[in-house]
């Protein structure tokens, strides 16, 4: 597996992260939690999308190197 | 004899020795961190939740610093973000390039280690005080007019040290209550952040947030210093190809550009583990 492949693996792992944190601050919010939570679940959405946009970014400049 | 496929891919497999080689050495770290996730999950798991600040009934949850922790969590992203950027300008043919995503995650991998001790120095001067009549407290100790400082584990207060230096007594600042679900922060707001002084006589244990206070510190303590010892050692090595070991640019740029790859490999399992850490750790 080439570095590029294994970019794109943590890339992956770093969205779930992201997916995960803004759950967990949203269910802070949501169980009596302050304005803060709700603000820290959007930032936590905000870069899982921002991680996606930039994946499809790395993999189109880098299309022409091997995943192997 | 020259040994063969040591830059230019194997037809076959299309793998260089080096790729073979560390793919070899991250299953070791692999099962090397595995064993350590395990050990941790298992004692959450079995743990019931602490009722803070009476941590012994449980699991301590809640006592390490997220916000830093999330911080700490973007900066090693950004790092492996820069260190892939260093190998595709090396494959680009740019120097000048990945020297300068070299350094951006040199800045990232010490601005991590920096930010750490940060969190490692607020554990080892931060107390758990138990008093004879029953109360528990977590804060921060006060002795002979000073705040203790961490340089190194002899600055450690305890109950033994208390007796053998003779003091008799202790300021101690407790801190706020932490709040309960729905009730928001209304109950730190109406904490005063006062010291009060507490007699030696009064005190059944003094402990820091040290690796022997408690399970949770012990295996927080070794998987973090392990996995920055790692981050530690990552740096060193870019640092090197960064700057001296740069040279093999001229004379054999593959070779140069596989050994980028190489480390840029060692450097995402590290930040990998790092993602998995943050949440078992820090939330769970």
């Amino acid at each position: 597996m080439s570095l590029k492949a294994f970019h794109v693996v943590f890339l992956a792992a770093s969205i779930m992260l992201m997916l995960i944190l803004s759950g967990w601050c949203f269910s802070n919010y949501r169980d009596g939690g302050t304005t803060q939570d709700l603000v820290w679940s959007g930032v936590a959405l905000a870069s899982a999308v921002g991680l996606v946009v930039y994946t499809r970014y790395f993999l189109k400049k880098l299309r022409h190197i091997s995943y192997l | 004899m020259e040994i063969p496929y040591t830059y230019k891919a194997r037809p076959d497999t299309g793998l260089y020795n080096a790729k073979v080689g560390i793919w070899l050495f991250l299953a070791s770290e692999i099962m090397l961190f595995g064993a350590l996730f395990s050990s941790y999950i298992l004692l959450r798991v079995q743990a019931p939740d602490g009722v803070w600040p009476e941590m012994r009934l449980g699991w301590p949850h809640g006592l390490l610093n997220i916000p830093i922790g999330t911080f700490n969590t973007v900066v090693l992203i950004s790092s492996s973000v820069t260190v892939v950027m260093a190998w595709a300008s090396l494959k680009m043919g740019k120097i000048a390039a990945f020297r300068r995503y070299m350094i951006l995650t040199l800045m990232c991998a010490f601005g991590f280690l920096g930010v750490k001790s940060y969190e490692y120095n607020e554990k080892f001067t931060h107390y758990e005080l138990r008093l004879k009549n029953g109360e528990v407290h977590t804060g921060h100790l006060e002795v002979n007019g000073k705040h203790p400082g961490f340089w190194s584990f002899a600055d450690i207060w305890n109950l033994d040290r208390l007796t053998k230096e003779k003091v008799a007594e202790v300021q101690f600042t407790a801190d706020p209550p932490k709040p309960k679900a729905g009730e928001a922060h209304a109950a730190e707001a109406g904490h005063e952040h006062v010291a009060k002084a507490i007699k030696r006589d009064e005190i059944s244990r003094l402990e820091a947030f040290i690796p022997r206070n408690h399970n949770f510190f012990a295996i927080y303590f070794t998987i973090t210093a392990l996995h920055g010892l790692h981050v530690f050692v990552g740096a060193l090595v870019m640092a090197y190809f960064a700057f001296p070991g740069s040279r093999m640019w001229r004379t054999n740029p593959e070779q140069f550009t596989n050994r980028i790859e190489v480390v840029g490999l060692f450097w995402h399992f590290v930040d990998l583990v790092w993602i998995f850490l943050f949440p078992v750790v820090y939330l769970l």
